[in-house]
């Protein structure tokens, strides 16, 4: 996903444009959010949590605890270990940051996994103007989206129905084809999805994912 | 509805722990780069967890495997990106497919 030369840095605009079809992508994807989280939270909750935690896939998770009857702190974990990728990808992007200690914090929130591998320069950089931009790009989508989905939920049914659950897996594919360009990334990419599929049965809900980064380990420390 | 308050409890507590979990590494390591064996490591996460969540986001069922219309849906979207599709249409063709399964099944 190369939009951008080496020419001259990016901007902030430039993530926003190349940010663009993953905000698309994100409608649809706060839609079935809105869909799925207005009759387990209600109408206010569901535009809330899109608003506060802004991290689809521990949305997601943390409703369905919800919805299966967990309490709140069985949702709460579900969600944390969904978004403990999140501190690898933070550990990722922080020698691109610069400034205080407060204002990395707060660039840092801007991180999310379409906006984190659309910045990946390979070697270990970020463009940080790059990850803003897509971000800026997909966080008013999300929230179209997620509104979409708890006005026109009743209409929509089951959004199982409509293939709304398939978007995901779709959305991080594309993202991964872009990053396996290497026979190297790919055998990563292999390993990760099988430590993740086996822990599945065992696991807890983002767990697996966690787990996945010891393909990372393996593949950095592996000499081919 | 009967979890709403569970569910502020749950906004709440995400809100906080999301926005401490991305602050962590940007506060702790900013504006310096990391060791050579580190960043070996760190170029490798993107595939390793977007194929963890591709694999878990298709197949996970609770805590079994499971394959049903996710499966249609992944592999339309692999073909929609053979084909060079935009990321839009990926989605909706994913989407589209897997609407298609789950009416035949």
């Amino acid at each position: 996903m190369s939009v951008v030369t080496a020419e001259r840095p990016a901007t902030i605009r430039d993530g926003i444009r190349a940010g663009l079809p993953f905000g698309a992508a994100a409608v649809l994807l706060g839609l079935s959010f809105g869909v799925v989280a207005r009759p387990v939270m209600g109408p206010e909750a569901a535009i809330v949590m899109s608003a506060f935690v802004f991290a689809g896939a521990a949305q997601f998770g943390s409703t369905a605890v919800l919805a299966a009857g967990g309490g709140a702190a069985a949702a709460i974990i579900a969600g944390i270990l969904l978004n403990a990728r999140f501190l690898a990808m933070g550990v990722a992007y922080a020698p691109s940051l610069f400034g205080g200690p407060l204002r990395r914090a707060l660039e840092g929130q801007a991180v999310v996994d379409a906006s984190w591998a659309l910045a990946n320069r390979g070697g270990g950089r970020f463009d940080r103007n790059l990850l803003l931009g897509a971000t800026l790009a997909q966080y008013p989508a999300w929230q179209l989206g997620t509104v979409l989905g708890v006005l026109f939920g009743n209409a929509i049914g089951d959004p199982r129905d409509l293939g709304l659950n398939a978007i995901f897996p779709a959305f991080f594919l594309a993202l991964l084809v872009d990053e396996a360009r290497t026979p190297r990334a790919r055998a990563v990419a292999l390993g990760g999805a099988a430590i993740a599929l086996a822990l599945v049965p065992v696991a807890p809900a983002g767990l697996p994912i966690i787990a996945a980064c010891l393909a990372a380990v393996v593949g950095a420390w592996w000499r081919t | 509805m009967a979890h709403v308050s569970a569910a502020w409890i749950t906004i709440g507590a995400l809100a906080v722990a999301t926005a401490v979990i991305k602050a962590a590494g940007p506060v702790a390591l900013g504006g310096r780069p990391l060791p050579p064996r580190v960043t070996a490591v760190v170029v490798l996460l993107a595939p390793a967890i977007l194929a963890a969540l591709v694999v878990t986001e298709t197949f996970a069922s609770g805590r079994s495997l499971a394959i049903d219309e996710r499966a249609a849906g992944l592999i339309a979207a692999a073909a929609a990106i053979w084909l060079r599709a935009s990321l839009p249409v990926v989605v909706i063709v994913a989407a589209a497919a897997a609407a298609g399964a789950r009416a035949i099944a």
